[in-house]
Parts: C-alpha cells; sequence; structure tokens
C-alpha cells in the first residue's frame, strides 16, 4: 500500500476519568474507504473529533501525507484537505445549494459584493464533475435528505476535501437513497478521494468499504480487509461476544385493542394535513410498525398519538378510553408509555441528574415521591437499580442527563418508559444512534413488554427493525396508511417501493392519492 | 488531563468569585486614577462594612431587599423566565404593606402579618399580568415587565394623592402592630442599625425556595420547563400555567421584600423607597449563579458596596461604587463562557 494519507498515531484522549481513546492507530490511504466500527462510547466520535481538531489529543501525533500536523481547530483540518459530513446536517433552509456550498468562502465579484451567478457554476461544475446531482438554484428547504446530504458533501468539496468523514450517513436515508449515496461515493473514491465512514451497520462496510477499523472500550481491537472479514466476525469484534439471535417470538393470539385510531388526521405546524384518515389498532400482545420514509406523517401521528398535538378529526383511544383533544398527562394517565423520536428536544432534560430524568412524566405519580416532595437522596437511591438493569453509563444517579453518551441517553429514556407498567408502548426511533449492544437490549425489552400482553406501536425509519419486531406492518406514505403487510409477507426493498410510492402495480395496488378510504388501513 | 479538568471545572463553578476579583482589580485602576489608594480604599470599605456590628447592620440592611429581589430574579429564571419588573413588584408590594398596616383595624401582632401577606400578594398580583399574558399569548415577559414597572410606578403615584400626609410623599404610618422589630432588640451589638426582621423573613424564604425547587413536584415541574419546555411538554407538565406561577411566586418573593423599607425601617411607604434594589436584584441572581445560597451571599455583598459606598465617600465619589457594581456584573457575565472555552481548549 502507498504512503498513508492520513495516520493517526497512538492517539490517546482522557475525557474526565474515562479514557476514550488509548493508543488509537488509524491509517487512511488514497482511494480507499475505510469504515470506523464500534459501539457507542468505543471512541469513534472522540477520535473523529481529534483528527477534525476540535479536540485535541492528550498523546499520540497526526500525520498528513508524511508530515506532521496540529490540528487546532475545524479550519485548520479544512486547510489539510479534511471535510466532514455530520449526521445532522448544518445547512441553512432558507438558502439556496449554491449559497450554502459557498458559505463562509463565498467568491467576491467587486466591492465586496457577492456573485450568485459565479457561485452557481461553480457549484455546478463540481456537482457536475463529481456526479452528485443536485440543482444549485434550489432552496434546501425544497431537498430531499438524500438531497440535503449531496449537498453536505459538495460543501465539504468546494473547500477542497480529499478526505471526506462521514458520520452516520445512512441513518437517515430510504433504502433507495443509500444506493443512490454508495454510488456517489464509489465515484468519489475513484477519483482518488479517501473515505471514513463511521457506522453501525455492518452489512453496509461490507457492500461499500475496503478496510475496517474495530474500536471497543478507546482501543482499536482489529484493523482488517473486508473481503477477509465476515459481518459475524465484525459484529463479535465490536461487541466482544457474538449476540444471540432475538428470541422466537412466541405466537399467542392478540388480545383487547389498547391503542385504537379512528379516521385520525393531524395538521402540521403549517397548519397543513399530514396524517390523512388514518385507522389502525394495537392489540395487547402485539407490536405493530409503522414504516416510511421521514417526512411522511410519523412525527405527527406521534406527536398526536402522545397528546402533544390534538388531532384536527377524527379520535385516539388508550386502553379503552377517549383521549383526543387532551394533554400528554392524560394520555399518561390512560397507560400509555412514549419512547420519543428526539430525545434531546422530547425525551430528557440535560441539565436535569439522571435520577430526575427517570420520573420525568411520573413526577405527579403518588408512588413517585410523597405528598408535594420530589428529590433528593430517596430519588437517587429509587433510580440505580434501574440504572444498573438497562446499563446506563455511568449509573451515577446525580450525573447530568446531557453529559451521556446518546445511546445511554436513549437507554435512560428506556429505563424510564419500560419500567412504569403502562398497557400500551409508544416507541419512536426507540434505537436511533444507539450501539448494536443497546439495540439487541432495547429490542428484547420491546419484545417482552409485547410478550407481557403490551400493545407496541413501534415507529422507525430502520426497515431491519421493523422487520424484526413486529407482528404486522403499516406502511406511511403523504399521511396515508397505504400498505399492511406481515414480516413474513415482504422484505426491505418491497417495503422500500411502497414506502416512497413507487410500488408497480404487480406488488401490491398502489391506493388512489386522493378520494375513497381506504379499507385495508388495518382497522382491527 | 483528567486531574486538570476536574480543576477546570472547578474554576468554572467559582467564576462569580473570579468576576469579583476581576471587578475589585479594574475598580482598582480607576482608583488610582483619580488619585487615591485602592488597597486602603478597599480596605476602608470591607472593614466598615464588616468590621463593625452597626456597619455589618448596616450592610444587612441594605442586603436585605437584595436578597429578596435576587430570589424573585432566581426563581423565574429556573422557570425560563427573566423577570425585569420585579422594581415594580417591589414597589407596589411596598404600597400594599403600608395601606394594610395603616388602615387595618387588627389586634396584636396580626397587622405585621396582614401587611406582609398584602406585601407579598399585590407583589404576586403584579407579577401574574405579565406571566399570564406569557401563557396566553406567548408575549414576552422582558418588555411586559419593563412596561409594568412605568405602570406601577404611575399608578402608586396616583393613588397616593389621596394618601399621603399633606406636602409628604409617604402614608402615614403603619399601626405599631404592623411594625417589624429591629434586631439591634435582640443583638446588641447591631445597635442603631435599621437591620430588621425582614431580614430573618428573606432568610427563610431563601430556604424556602431552595426547597421548592430542588424537593418539590412543583419545582421540579418548574426548572424542566425552564431547561427544556419540549421535555416538559412530553412529561405532561402545563407550560403556560406553571410560567404563570413561576411570576406569580417571583412576584410575590419581590413584593415580600417591600416590608424591609416599610414595616422594618420607616414605617411608612414613601415615593421611590425601591431605589433600584429590583434591577440590583438581576445582578444578585446573576452573581448567585441562580441558586438561593449564591444569592444570600451575592446580596450580602451588594449590600456591603452599598453601604461601604457611603463610608468611603469623603475620599472616592461613591459613584465609583456604581462602576464597581457595573463591572461585577460585566464580568459575571462574561466570566462563565470565557473560563468554558478556555476549559474545553486546554482540559
Amino acid at each position: 500500500m502507498s504512503t498513508p494519507h492520513v495516520h493517526l498515531k497512538g492517539i490517546t484522549r482522557r475525557l474526565g476519568t474515562c479514557v476514550a481513546n488509548d493508543g488509537v492507530e488509524l491509517e487512511l490511504v488514497p482511494g480507499e474507504i475505510h469504515a470506523l466500527v464500534g459501539e457507542n462510547g468505543a471512541g469513534k466520535s472522540t477520535l473523529m473529533k481529534v483528527l477534525f481538531g476540535l479536540h485535541q489529543p492528550d498523546e499520540g501525533e497526526i500525520l498528513i501525507d508524511g508530515r506532521r500536523v496540529r490540528m487546532t481547530d475545524p479550519r485548520a483540518a479544512m486547510r489539510h484537505g479534511l471535510g466532514m459530513v455530520h449526521q445532522h446536517f448544518m445547512l441553512v433552509d432558507t438558502l439556496t445549494v449554491a449559497e450554502n456550498v459557498t458559505l463562509g468562502s463565498e467568491t467576491q465579484a467587486r466591492f465586496g459584493l457577492l456573485a450568485p451567478g459565479d457561485a452557481e457554476r461553480e457549484v455546478a461544475a463540481l456537482a457536475e464533475r463529481y456526479r452528485l446531482p443536485v440543482d444549485p438554484k434550489a432552496r434546501i428547504s425544497q431537498l430531499s435528505v438524500g438531497a440535503q446530504q449531496r449537498v453536505e458533501i459538495l460543501k465539504a468539496l468546494y473547500r477542497g476535501a480529499r478526505v471526506l468523514i462521514l458520520d452516520e450517513p445512512t441513518a437517515v436515508l430510504t433504502p433507495q437513497e443509500v444506493d443512490e449515496l454508495f454510488a456517489v461515493l464509489r465515484a468519489l473514491v475513484a477519483d482518488g478521494v479517501s473515505i471514513v465512514l463511521i457506522t453501525h451497520k455492518l452489512a453496509e462496510v461490507k457492500a461499500l468499504a475496503t478496510r475496517l477499523t474495530v474500536l471497543r472500550a478507546g482501543r482499536r481491537v482489529a484493523t482488517a480487509l473486508v473481503a477477509d472479514t465476515s459481518i459475524e466476525r465484525m459484529a463479535e469484534l465490536m461487541v466482544g461476544h457474538v449476540p444471540a439471535p432475538l428470541t422466537e417470538r412466541s405466537d399467542e393470539a392478540p388480545g383487547a385493542p389498547l391503542l385504537e385510531v379512528r379516521g385520525l388526521e393531524v395538521r402540521d405546524a403549517r397548519r397543513l394535513p399530514a396524517v390523512r384518515d388514518v385507522s389502525f389498532a394495537v392489540r395487547a400482545g402485539e407490536i405493530v410498525g409503522i414504516a416510511g420514509v421521514e417526512g411522511n406523517g410519523q412525527h405527527e401521528l406521534i406527536e398526536c398519538l402522545a397528546g402533544l398535538c390534538p388531532p384536527s378529526r377524527g379520535d385516539v383511544r388508550i386502553a379503552g378510553a377517549a383521549v383526543s383533544g387532551h394533554g400528554a398527562r392524560e394520555h399518561r394517565a390512560a397507560g400509555l408509555a412514549h419512547i420519543p423520536s428526539d430525545r434531546l428536544h422530547r425525551g430528557l432534560v440535560s441539565d436535569m441528574s439522571l435520577a430526575e430524568n427517570l420520573v420525568l412524566g411520573l413526577q405527579r405519580r403518588p408512588g413517585v415521591g410523597t405528598g408535594p416532595w420530589l428529590g433528593g437522596h430517596t430519588l437517587e437511591d429509587a433510580s440505580r437499580a434501574r440504572l444498573q438493569e438497562y446499563d446506563v453509563r455511568p449509573p451515577d444517579p446525580r450525573a447530568f442527563a446531557g453529559r451521556l453518551s446518546g445511546g445511554n441517553q436513549q437507554k435512560l429514556i428506556a429505563a424510564r418508559e419500560l419500567t412504569q407498567g403502562a398497557r400500551a408502548i409508544l416507541a419512536a426511533h426507540p434505537t436511533r444512534g444507539v450501539d448494536l449492544g443497546a439495540i439487541d437490549f432495547i429490542h428484547r425489552r420491546l419484545l417482552a413488554e409485547r410478550d407481557a400482553g403490551r400493545a407496541v406501536l413501534l415507529v422507525s425509519s430502520e426497515l431491519s427493525e421493523i422487520l424484526a419486531l413486529s407482528d404486522r406492518i403499516l406502511v406511511l406514505y403523504e399521511g396515508r396508511i397505504v400498505h399492511e403487510t406481515t414480516p413474513a409477507a415482504t422484505d426491505e426493498r418491497t417495503l422500500g417501493l411502497h414506502m416512497t410510492g413507487r410500488a408497480s402495480h404487480g406488488d401490491s395496488p398502489l391506493p388512489p392519492r386522493e378520494g375513497a378510504p381506504r379499507t385495508s388501513g388495518g382497522l382491527a | 488531563m483528567s486531574d486538570r479538568r476536574v480543576q477546570w471545572q472547578w474554576l468554572v463553578a467559582l467564576s462569580p468569585l473570579l468576576a469579583v476579583a476581576a471587578a475589585l482589580a479594574a475598580g482598582a485602576v480607576f482608583i488610582a486614577a483619580i488619585g487615591e489608594k485602592p488597597l486602603e480604599i478597599y480596605a476602608l470599605l470591607f472593614r466598615e462594612a464588616f468590621g463593625t456590628g452597626y456597619g455589618l447592620g448596616q450592610t444587612l440592611f441594605r442586603a436585605t431587599p437584595l436578597l429578596f429581589t435576587g430570589l424573585a430574579v432566581a426563581l423565574a429564571f429556573r422557570a425560563g423566565l427573566f423577570n425585569v419588573g420585579v422594581e415594580g413588584q417591589l414597589y407596589v408590594g411596598g404600597f400594599a404593606a403600608a395601606l394594610a398596616g395603616a388602615y387595618l383595624p387588627l389586634p396584636g401582632p396580626l397587622p405585621a402579618v396582614a401587611a406582609v401577606l398584602a406585601a407579598g400578594c399585590a407583589g404576586a398580583l403584579w407579577g401574574a399580568i405579565p406571566g399570564a399574558l406569557k401563557a396566553r399569548f406567548g408575549a414576552h415577559e422582558v418588555i411586559n415587565t419593563i412596561m409594568l414597572n412605568f405602570v406601577a410606578f404611575a399608578l402608586v403615584s396616583w393613588a397616593g394623592r389621596a394618601l399621603f400626609l399633606p406636602a409628604t410623599v409617604h402614608t402615614r404610618d403603619v399601626a405599631a402592630g404592623a411594625q417589624l422589630p429591629r434586631l439591634d432588640a435582640f443583638v446588641p451589638v447591631l445597635r442603631g442599625a435599621p437591620v430588621n426582621v425582614s431580614l430573618l423573613l428573606g432568610l427563610a424564604l431563601a430556604f424556602a425556595v431552595a426547597l421548592l425547587l430542588f424537593r418539590t413536584r412543583l419545582g421540579y415541574e418548574l426548572r424542566a420547563v425552564g431547561h427544556n419546555a419540549g421535555a416538559a411538554e412530553y412529561g405532561g407538565v402545563s407550560i403556560g400555567g406553571t410560567q404563570l406561577l413561576a411570576m406569580a411566586l417571583s412576584g410575590a418573593l419581590a413584593g415580600l421584600g417591600g416590608s424591609n423599607f416599610v414595616l422594618g425601617y420607616k414605617h411608612y411607604f414613601e415615593l421611590g423607597f425601591s431605589g433600584g434594589a429590583g434591577c440590583i436584584g438581576i445582578a444578585v441572581a446573576l452573581l448567585g449563579r441562580n441558586h438561593p445560597t449564591g444569592v444570600i451571599v451575592a446580596s450580602l455583598f451588594f449590600g456591603a458596596l452599598s453601604y461601604g459606598a457611603l463610608v468611603v465617600n469623603t475620599r472616592v465619589p461613591r459613584e465609583l461604587v456604581e462602576v464597581l457594581m457595573a463591572l461585577v456584573i460585566l464580568f459575571a457575565i462574561c466570566a462563565r463562557p470565557l473560563l468554558e472555552r478556555a476549559a474545553r481548549r486546554w482540559a
């Protein structure tokens, strides 16, 4: 192999009392896709932050093309030809593609004025060269998630990036968009760009990467050719043991409907209907999965079922009680638990302790606290067992929730929502951004809840998750349920077609977009 | 390194002290510029403010209204609200206390209880108005509380025309039973200083606010709304209701501060009695990091500066102390982000 383009040598980085990176080595050669895999908290993000100048290493050095450099800040990293595509896009919605790409390094015409025409031509030329189909004049808010991601990649390339770091790039994409992204990445590599791909999805590593480096607990446990490494072996390297397959689903017939929705219409922030005439029921002892590309009404559906946004039409029943029009407190009182899709905006109060976060939503319950009192040692002591059981690290009841890694925050929320004895569980993206071990754990808990006779509504953009857990699957497209199936009767590709409204009539008839109500909406 | 990082965290936590030190250092430059010796002036200031029983009593007297207003601002801040209207709430509180103390014919010590309650209720009402506007219409509380300060001043002046004693701008004295005793009646060393029972009420309220915030269901919801309204809503907390309640409680705390001057010192309400205690309360809360303990310490510090200004007035203009207060506020605002950035960079 040629001289490494980027060489991280013996990087050690301590965060507080824990060692996030312990003598980690990473070599990136020109024209390779190097997958960086590991569980949450394994040190992937820290390593990339060190490379990108957001953290200074305590030990070790960074070599670019064989020369030692000091990455003082992200600007230095960009000067050295590094570009990062974050999981959460850093784009200005109201500006055009060209404006976003050139933002901060605009070419100026005379008198310091901007030259939008030049910018658009430059961006168009760049997009052409790397075969990234995107219209420079389009506004970001009009673009699909996949197109927005291409803009992020263009942004990095425009600044002269020869090394791209992609953080979980497929987390928000449909299967079709993933294919498109992979094509783009392969083209970039053919052009001599090298890529670091941070991911949890081992199938993607297999499909795309040339080499992989596995981190576990801050140390590099292996660097290997992907061709020589099976997915099972990768999983084993990541978690240190082979995760057992999920338990067989019990074949008991589902019981009474615990979460019922009839003729539901919910409007979004712009007062436009985002959920249209949706009806379904989730019965005791079943998991119903809702598949769909993000932005097809899932968010509004979840918010409405949780009591955070009143429906404009139709009604919601939880364990038989009509709750539509009431708030989150009434929904919870009727027996609903809710793992929210956005843990930072909804699920947690970052500046409050783990113990306090474990009672969010339950703060008025008689068993939680006594009389008007809540807090102190009683609350902390009551939380210890659950923090241990759900393996929240660190299991310190007094630590602030904002200090936990994403995966641990998700486990904290699961610990709260799955232990309160609710009869119906609304699980929205329950494993988003969570490592393999925690995904497995949360999946088992959800299955256990189902087997204990709870009704679980699972909303996820991970089709593998929907397929692995659901007893029935509903596909949401443009606010309507357009397809109902079971995991045994379908696969990712078919679901992907339904999710994008492109299902051919041979597979399963696509309902009319407007007009006649559907009957196969899954009303039990 | 982990040790170094822990030390930085301590520094960040102690940022108010650093702000005070930086302000004193910057103030020293001003003192030197007018030809005085900074260390001598500071020594004189703090020796007089804390060194004698009378001086300590004066410091405590001046710290008392700041304790109330500081607590008021801190409580609202915890709920995510910036109550700039503490001055007006203090003002109507003092006025209500004077009226209740002077006109309610009650036996024994009941007039004092009634007057204190009146102060709290008037302040609560004055705080609840912007709270309700925020909860119902989302109207920004900063604008509305500022405006209501002016309304409070004007309203009280207007009502005072009929109530003030002839040729004065103050009401008649409150009944003897409504007067709060001075502390020098129990602690002889404070002899002559106007510090009164109102201070004890303030300290009790500081304890009560701490208990409310960190040990009750209500305080939990209040803090959740302040930190992350989205999560609070998810947790079934009524955002508007909590905001309204927080503003009413904040106003009540500010209004109760009126008891210091009206019931414990002059025994009547006088136009302009609040003297900026509401505004300094914002600085007190800021310096005290919105924690009741911090507010106690910060109000003591500002009280000492306020009394010390009079003492050093013969050698440096008293405006210097106002400059010093302003510097403390500036440094308190800057210290934390600067230290945190430094901590991130070097830890």
